[in-house]
C-alpha cells in the first residue's frame, strides 16, 4: 500500500539560520491517524506545515504522490486540510457561513452549491445553528469545530490538527474525541496531552530538536519518554 | 479631532465628501496593486492594532495622559496608500459604531486624519528617514499629522461659521502643539521597540517618489480649500436653486447653514483674506519641510 | 465596551432588524441631511425631527434610556463650542450645535444597533464603497473584539502590578511601560496577520475575498425605505416652514 504521505530527509531552517527540522523521516498510510509528540519547539508545527504545503524547504515531500514544490502546492492544499493552533486566526469571515464557505468559494463552486455544502460541513460537526452567528460569539470548543467544518468541506484527504483541545474543557475534550474518531481521513494530530494522544492514535512519533527520535505506538512512546499525567501511563497493562 | 455632524456647513462638508471620494478610491486601488494577497491580513490587524493602541494611556504629567492617534505609525509601517486605506477604516468604525465623528462629515474627517494626516506623517520620514536624522523624522511626522489634520479641521469649522474668539484658537493651538508633541513621542517610542523587534517591519523609505507625492498632497489640500471656498462664497447659487425648485421658504434655504444669513456675509466680504490664512499655513508647512529637506541633503553631499 | 453592547443589541429581532441593510443606509443618510439642512430653532425642528428616531429604538426594542446615554458621546467637542456661542450671546447657535450633533449621533445609533455590522458593511458596498476598503473594515472590526479583549488583559495585569501610580511628575518609567505595552500589541498584531494569511492561502485563497449572496431587497423594504425617507424628508420640510 502506498503512504498518503512520504517524507525524505526533510530540513528547514529559519530566516536567522537556526534550524527548525534537521532531517526527518515519515510516512503516513490512508485511514491512519498518527500523533506527534514532543516537548514545545521540537520542529512539531514546522513539521506539519510543511506537509500542508504551506512551508517548503529541503529534502524530499511527497503527498498523494505529489512532491510538495510549486506547482502542486495548490493541489496539496487541498487535499491536506489543517486546523491551526488558534481558531481566532481561522475565522476570519464575518459570519461562519461565511467562513465555511471561504475554502469552497476559492475551489470554484457556485454560491449555491457552496452554501449547501457548507451547511452540511456544519451540520456534521454539529454547529449548523451557529451559521450566522460572527465568530467572536462562540466559545473555543465551537470555534473549533467551526474551523474543522470550514476544513472538512474542502474534502480533503488528511487531516492535520495543531494542538485541538487548547482552551477545550473535558466535555469539549469528549465531543471533539468522538468527531475525531467518526472521521474517515487519515489524522495527525500534534498534542500536548497523553491522555488525548492515546485516545485518538494508535501511533506515535516524538519530535526532539528537529529531528523524530523516537517512533512506535502510543503507549510506547508515553512510557518511554515519561510524557504525561503518572496516572494515565500506569494504567497501561 | 473628529468633527460630529451638526458642525459644518453644507457647502463645506457636501464638498469635503465629493472630494475625499475620488481620493479614498484611488488609494484603495493603490494600496491594493502593491501586494494584494497578504495586505488584508495586515491592514486588518494593523487597523485593530491602532484602535487598541488608542486605549493605552500614556501619562506625561500633571495628572494627565496622552494617546496615540497612528496615522504616522501606519504610514511608517505600511507607506503611505496602505496606511490610508486602514486610516479611512478606522474612521468609519469609529464614525458608526462608535459615534464618535459625524458620518455626514466622514468626507471632512478622511480628509484631515487620514489623507492629510497620513502624508504629512509620511513626509518627513520620505526626507530624511534613510539618514541620521531617522529619530527626528519620525517624532516630526508624529507631529506634523496632528498639526495637519487639527488646522484642517479648524479651518472648516472656520468656515462653517462656528465661533473662534481668540482665546479658544490660543488655547487650541497650544493644546494641539502638545497633542503633536506626544503622538511624537509616543511614535517614535514605538518606532524603536518595533526596530528592534525586527527591522524589516518598518518601511524603506526610499520607495516612494517623492515629488510626486508631495505635490499631489499640496494640490489636493489647496484644491479642497478652493473648493470649500467656491462653495461657500455662492450661497445665493444654491438659495435660487431651491427656490426654482419650489422648497424655499421667506429666507430659508433648502441648504442653510446653520448659521443663516449671517455666515454668508461673513465669509463673502473676507473671503480673500480667510483664502490666504487658511492655504498660506498649510503651504507653509509643506514649505518648511521640504527646504529644510534639501538644506540637509546638500549639507549630506557636500 | 461600546462596541460590545452595539453588537449585541444589533443581534436581536425587530420589524427595524429585520429590514434589509441597504434600506436602513439609505434612511440613516435622508434622516442626517434632514437633520442637518434642518433650520437652529430647536422647538418645533429638533423636537419634530427627535421623534421619528426615538420612535425607532422603541420599535427596535433596544432600551431607550441606555441608547440615550450612549448618544452623549458626542458632548465633551459639541460643549465646548455651544459653551462658547452661549457666551458670545447666540443661544440659538448653541442649543442648535448641541441638538443636531446628538441627534444625528443617535440615528447612526440606531441604525449600526438594528443591523450587524458585517451587513451594514455589504450594504455600504452596495452602494458604493470601493471593495478593498470594505474588506480591510471587514477584517478591523472582527478583530476589534479579540484585541480589545487582549488590552483589558493587559490593562488588569499592569493594575496589579501598581501601575495607577499618579505622579506630578513626569514619570519616565511609566512611558517607557506604555511604549512595551504598544509594541507588544503591535507584535502580536503581526503574528496574527500572518497567521491568518497562512490560514487563508491554506483553504485556497488567490487575492480576491468571494461572498456568498447578499439577501435580495423584498418589497418590504422598498416601502420601508420610501416612507421612511420620504416622511422623514417632508417632516423636515413641514418644520422648516412653521418655524
Amino acid at each position: 500500500m502506498h503512504p498518503l504521505i512520504e517524507v525524505r530527509n526533510l530540513r528547514y531552517s529559519y530566516d536567522d539560520g537556526s534550524a527548525a527540522l534537521n532531517g526527518v523521516d515519515f510516512e503516513l498510510f490512508a485511514g491512519e491517524t498518527v500523533a506527534i509528540l514532543g516537548p514545545n519547539g521540537a520542529g512539531k508545527t514546522t513539521f506539519v506545515l510543511q506537509i500542508a504545503g504551506l512551508l517548503t524547504g529541503g529534502g524530499e515531500v511527497r503527498v498523494c504522490g505529489l512532491p510538495v514544490t510549486g506547482a502542486n502546492l495548490a493541489e496539496i492544499r487541498r487535499r491536506v486540510g489543517i486546523v491551526f493552533q488558534d481558531p481566532d486566526e481561522q475565522l476570519f469571515m464575518p459570519t461562519v457561513l461565511d467562513d465555511v464557505a471561504f475554502g469552497l468559494l476559492n475551489l470554484g463552486l457556485d454560491r449555491q452549491t457552496a452554501r449547501q455544502s457548507a451547511m452540511r460541513s456544519l451540520e456534521q460537526v454539529g454547529m449548523a445553528g451557529a451559521a450566522h452567528k460572527a465568530p467572536y460569539h462562540l466559545s473555543s470548543g465551537e470555534k473549533r469545530r467551526v474551523a474543522i467544518a470550514g476544513v472538512l468541506a474542502m474534502n480533503p484527504e488528511i487531516l492535520i490538527l495543531d494542538e485541538p483541545t487548547t482552551h477545550l474543557d473535558p466535555p469539549g475534550r469528549s465531543a471533539l474525541l468522538r468527531l475525531l474518531l467518526d472521521l474517515p481521513q487519515a489524522k495527525l494530530v500534534v498534542t500536548h496531552e497523553a491522555g488525548f494522544a492515546a485516545a485518538s492514535a494508535r501511533r506515535a512519533v516524538f519530535f526532539e530538536r528537529g529531528k523524530i527520535v523516537a517512533s512506535g505506538t502510543v503507549p510506547q512512546i508515553l512510557a518511554q519518554f515519561a510524557w504525561g499525567e503518572p496516572g494515565a501511563v500506569q494504567r497501561q497493562p | 479631532m473628529h468633527i460630529p455632524d451638526g458642525f459644518l456647513s453644507a457647502p463645506v462638508w457636501l464638498s469635503l465628501d465629493l472630494a475625499a471620494l475620488p481620493a479614498v478610491a484611488y488609494v484603495a486601488r493603490r494600496a491594493q496593486s502593491e501586494a494584494p494577497e497578504n495586505q488584508i491580513p495586515l491592514l486588518g490587524a494593523m487597523g485593530a492594532f491602532v484602535f487598541a493602541a488608542q486605549m493605552i494611556n500614556f501619562p506625561v504629567g500633571a495628572g494627565t495622559s496622552g494617546h496615540l492617534l497612528g496615522s504616522a505609525l501606519l504610514a511608517l509601517v505600511l507607506g503611505p496608500a496602505a496606511a490610508c486605506v486602514v486610516m479611512t477604516a478606522i474612521l468609519m468604525i469609529q464614525a458608526l459604531v462608535f459615534q464618535d465623528g459625524g458620518v455626514l462629515a466622514l468626507g471632512a474627517n478622511t480628509f484631515n486624519m487620514s489623507l492629510a494626516g497620513v502624508a504629512a506623517g509620511y513626509l518627513p520620514w520620505r526626507l530624511w528617514g534613510a539618514a541620521q536624522w531617522r529619530k527626528f523624522a519620525v517624532f516630526a511626522g508624529g507631529m506634523l499629522s496632528v498639526l495637519v489634520g487639527a488646522a484642517l479641521a479648524f479651518t472648516e469649522l472656520w468656515f462653517s461659521g462656528v465661533p473662534m474668539p481668540r482665546p479658544l484658537l490660543v488655547l487650541s493651538g497650544g493644546l494641539f502643539l502638545l497633542a503633536g508633541a506626544i503622538e511624537g513621542g509616543i511614535t517614535l517610542a514605538v518606532f524603536q521597540a518595533v526596530e528592534r523587534m525586527n527591522r524589516s517591519w518598518v518601511r524603506d523609505p526610499r520607495t516612494f517618489p517623492l515629488i510626486p507625492q508631495a505635490a499631489v498632497t499640496a494640490a489636493a489640500a489647496i484644491l479642497a480649500m478652493v473648493g470649500v471656498l467656491a462653495a461657500s462664497a455662492a450661497p445665493d447659487i444654491l438659495e435660487s436653486f431651491s427656490r426654482a425648485i419650489g422648497l424655499g421658504g421667506k429666507e430659508r434655504a433648502l441648504v442653510a447653514t446653520p448659521f443663516g444669513g449671517y455666515e454668508a456675509e461673513f465669509i463673502r466680504s473676507s473671503w480673500l483674506s480667510k483664502a490666504t490664512a487658511g492655504l498660506a499655513g498649510l503651504v507653509a508647512v509643506v514649505l518648511c519641510v521640504w527646504a529644510w529637506g534639501r538644506f540637509l541633503a546638500r549639507r549630506r553631499n557636500a | 465596551m461600546h462596541h460590545f453592547v452595539v453588537d449585541h443589541w444589533s443581534q436581536s429581532d425587530s420589524p427595524l432588524h429585520r429590514r434589509d441593510a441597504r434600506a436602513k443606509l439609505f434612511v440613516l443618510v435622508a434622516t442626517l441631511l434632514a437633520v442637518a439642512t434642518a433650520p437652529a430653532q430647536f422647538q418645533w425642528t429638533g423636537v419634530g425631527l427627535a421623534a421619528p428616531i426615538l420612535a425607532g429604538f422603541l420599535i427596535a426594542r433596544i432600551p431607550l434610556g441606555a441608547a440615550l446615554l450612549r448618544g452623549l458621546v458626542v458632548l465633551p467637542f459639541t460643549a465646548t463650542f455651544a459653551l462658547i456661542s452661549y457666551v458670545g450671546g447666540d443661544v440659538e447657535r448653541a442649543a442648535a450645535l448641541l441638538w443636531k450633533s446628538y441627534l444625528s449621533g443617535l440615528a447612526v445609533l440606531l441604525a449600526v444597533s438594528t443591523t450587524p455590522f458585517p451587513h451594514f458593511l455589504r450594504a455600504a458596498e452596495w452602494w458604493g464603497t470601493p471593495s478593498f476598503l470594505v474588506t480591510v473594515i471587514q477584517f478591523v472590526y472582527r478583530y476589534l473584539f479579540v484585541i480589545s479583549e487582549q488590552v483589558q488583559h493587559m490593562r488588569m495585569a499592569a493594575a496589579c502590578r501598581g501601575s495607577g501610580g499618579r505622579g506630578w511628575l513626569f514619570q519616565r518609567d511609566h512611558v517607557a511601560a506604555a511604549a512595551g505595552a504598544v509594541s507588544v500589541l503591535f507584535s502580536r498584531s503581526m503574528a496574527r496577520a500572518e497567521g491568518i494569511h497562512r490560514a487563508m492561502i491554506a483553504r485556497g485563497f488567490r487575492g480576491h475575498i468571494l461572498t456568498l449572496d447578499s439577501p435580495r431587497f423584498g418589497w418590504l423594504d422598498v416601502v420601508f425605505a420610501v416612507a421612511a425617507a420620504g416622511g422623514l424628508i417632508a417632516l423636515r420640510i413641514v418644520l422648516g416652514r412653521v418655524s
